[in-house]
């Protein structure tokens, strides 16, 4: 399918074995999901209703995903009417040459980005490059991430695998205006982003942006966010161009009441994010004179055909399930291969590009299905529900499928399960001496079997009660 | 037939048709089934004195709150100005900037990079979660003028304060350009600690009424 698999991405299991490693990427890890952590349930625990308002946007998302289609209707025909263009893309490669020939035709050949996972998921910025357009990143940890000729490893701090020294390292040598006596402190490197960007802001004429939700009702697009790139992006230039994943449609501008209480508190921690745009269409004398909305499937309608997998469409990108997973904590995000790590990216990855590649077919066994995931997710996604469903489409290996085979061809027929544990039986000596599957007998005994079975006992006994 | 898209692009219409065909025909029960939507959460969360909640969580963000009577609204405002010309937003009450000198004024079409601060109102103000919201009317200036200039002096007057979110979206026309403001612009990107300042104004001076 057309999200990228990342050049040459092992399996999960290489991949992690890699990062559990690096002793620092676990320590940096480590203390910022420890920290947000906490944050998180300090933050839910203050709304009493918190399981009621969870339960509303799970029921909302539901609704919507289950009438899709009027409502990207809707969307469009709201956002026609208020002055914007709306633009239809099946898979990434027509997302990216919408996007390109749009900001061919403004004749720009850079643009600025706020923050956007669906833009990261077609690979927009590979495309434009290559097309001669430059996209500047203006998140902070975004611009790490480039001025690091790096990958995100994180939904919402992408730089989240990188330590304030480290940070201070790629500034000193990727940005030109960065003072030669720059310090780690946060806020000294905050305000070194700030002094690289403003320029840029200030003379861009082209954006791109996602979105986090759009409401049918109005033709309302909405950006959530905290430093101010994006006001300035959404804000400043002449033509804004947003790409937006189809199941980000809400019906009316009163779910925002759900979705405005429950994205903050699980996403940073806060009672709300610092800032959040919403426009409509363009206003005369404020902002964009032009604005392309283009809505993009990419897997989205595929995956809403499963039953059981489509609940991750629900997903608002809060990342509270990256935050309490045992397995991201130790493995990080780049080991899943996808700029949707964790959890979530354990279950979207594989539905939006299908379980064809080594990496997407090992994804689904990333997890040790202990249900932090699901707990805290503000739209309660059962991700090791997904999990499990993912792993029994998953393609198995030869041995597997013959092991199975044969273990279903005996499970079906008393006659031949009685031959095969007579048979266990007599193989005792040889099965303690097993060494071949090295997997499970590096780490655990192989369990030995029982001399008789409890059938044939059951059969030479019952006589004597 | 080629589209706009075309050559090598995709063709509009067929990407549209497509996309909507795998989503079903549309049907009738739609308006019913968002009705039958379970909405049992809280329509607000505290009781009491939305104004005193506001002044405290706004604060929280490390946002400066003064709460002042009106009558000493302007010699407040005229007290808080930093070095440098302010821009008042187009509309702003002319007696809340009576304290302002005419030379410590700037222009609304000044270089906003170059001025000091703005001073506007708001649309609605949240008390929950401490956010003032801008709807960008009389008084409160296009998007970048409360974006660019790195000191807002915003005036909150009491009853525009909603105790909490689905209040105060109940009173915004959604389809006007919003911006919801809560605290100073900041950043959590580098190991996940709030830092005060990134692009958006990094000092927030908050005068509730």
């Amino acid at each position: 399918m057309s999200m990228p698999t990342y050049l040459g991405m092992p399996p999960f299991p290489d991949a992690a074995r890699e990062a559990v490693a690096d002793t620092r990427l676990r320590r940096n890890l480590a203390r910022a999901t420890g920290t947000i952590r906490e944050r998180r349930a300090a933050a839910v625990a203050e709304l009493a209703d918190w399981d009621e308002l969870r339960e509303c946007a799970k029921q909302i998302k539901d609704h919507t995903l289950g009438h899709l289609g009027h409502y990207l209707r809707m969307l469009e025909e709201r956002v026609t009417a208020a002055g914007g263009v709306v633009h239809w893309a099946r898979d990434a490669a027509e997302a990216n040459a919408i996007v390109t020939r749009l900001v061919r035709e403004t004749g720009e050949t850079e643009v600025v980005k706020v923050k956007s996972m669906a833009t990261q998921e077609i690979g927009l910025n590979e495309a434009l490059a290559e097309a001669g357009i430059a996209a500047v990143e203006t998140d902070l940890a975004e611009l790490i991430v480039q001025l690091g000729d790096d990958r995100p490893s994180h939904l919402l701090v992408p730089a989240i695998h990188r330590n304030r020294a480290e940070i201070r390292e790629i500034f000193r040598r990727a940005m030109p205006s960065a003072p030669a006596d720059l310090t780690d402190d946060p806020a000294a490197l905050a305000e070194a982003a700030r002094r690289h960007l403003r320029a840029r802001f200030l003379a861009a004429r082209v954006a791109v942006s996602g979105a986090n939700f759009a409401v049918a009702e109005t033709g309302t697009v909405l950006v959530v966010e905290s430093e101010g790139n994006g006001r300035m992006c959404l804000t400043l230039p002449e033509t804004l161009i947003t790409v937006m994943g189809i199941e980000k449609v809400l019906p009316t501008a009163r779910d925002l009441e759900v979705f405005l209480q429950v994205l903050p508190r699980s996403s940073t921690a806060e009672r709300m994010n610092p800032y959040t745009s919403a426009w409509t269409g363009v206003t005369p004398g404020d902002g964009p004179r032009a604005f392309h909305l283009v809505l993009l499937d990419n897997g989205r309608t595929a995956t809403l055909a499963d039953a059981v997998g489509r609940q991750a469409l629900r997903c608002i990108r809060c990342s509270a399930c990256l935050n309490v997973c045992p397995v991201y904590a130790r493995a990080g995000g780049h080991a899943y291969g996808s700029p949707y790590p964790g959890p979530i990216g354990a279950i979207l990855s594989p539905q939006l590009r299908g379980l064809g590649s080594d990496v997407d077919a090992s994804l689904p066994f990333a997890s040790s299905l202990c249900g932090a995931c699901y707990e805290v997710c503000p739209v309660a996604i059962d991700i090791p529900e997904v999990l499990v469903h993912l792993r029994g489409k998953a393609p198995k290996k030869p041995s597997e499928r013959l092991a199975m085979g044969l273990a279903g061809a005996a499970l079906a027929s008393p006659r031949r399960l009685a031959a095969a544990q007579f048979a266990a039986g007599r193989s005792r000596r040889a099965v303690r001496r097993l060494r071949a599957p090295r997997a499970w007998t590096d780490t655990r005994d192989v369990p030995v079997p029982p001399a008789q079975s409890f059938r044939a006992w059951w059969k030479a006994n019952r006589d004597r009660t | 037939m080629t589209g706009p898209d075309a050559p090598g692009g995709p063709d509009p219409a067929t990407a549209r048709d497509d996309i909507l065909g795998r989503l079903g025909a549309p049907d009738d029960s739609v308006a019913e089934a968002y009705g039958a939507i379970r909405r049992e959460y809280l329509r607000r969360h505290s009781e009491g004195d939305v104004r005193a909640l506001f002044a405290e969580r706004v604060a929280h963000y490390r946002a400066v709150v003064h709460t002042v009577t009106e009558a000493r609204l302007p010699g407040a405002l005229a007290a808080a100005l930093r070095p440098g010309a302010y821009v008042l937003a187009p509309g702003l009450p002319a007696a809340w900037a009576a304290a302002i000198p005419p030379d410590r004024r700037a222009a609304d079409g000044a270089e906003l990079d170059a001025v000091a601060g703005v001073v506007t109102g708001c649309a609605a103000a949240i008390a929950e979660t401490g956010t003032i919201v801008l709807d960008h009317g009389a008084g409160q200036g296009r998007r970048a003028l409360t974006l660019v200039p790195d000191h807002h002096l915003v005036v909150v007057p009491a009853d525009r304060i909603a105790a909490d979110v689905p209040e105060a979206l109940a009173r915004l026309d959604v389809t006007r350009p919003l911006t919801f403001v809560s605290g100073p612009s900041a950043t959590s990107d580098i190991e996940l600690t709030r830092v005060e300042g990134v692009h958006g104004p990094r000092s927030l001076e908050v005068f509730v009424l």
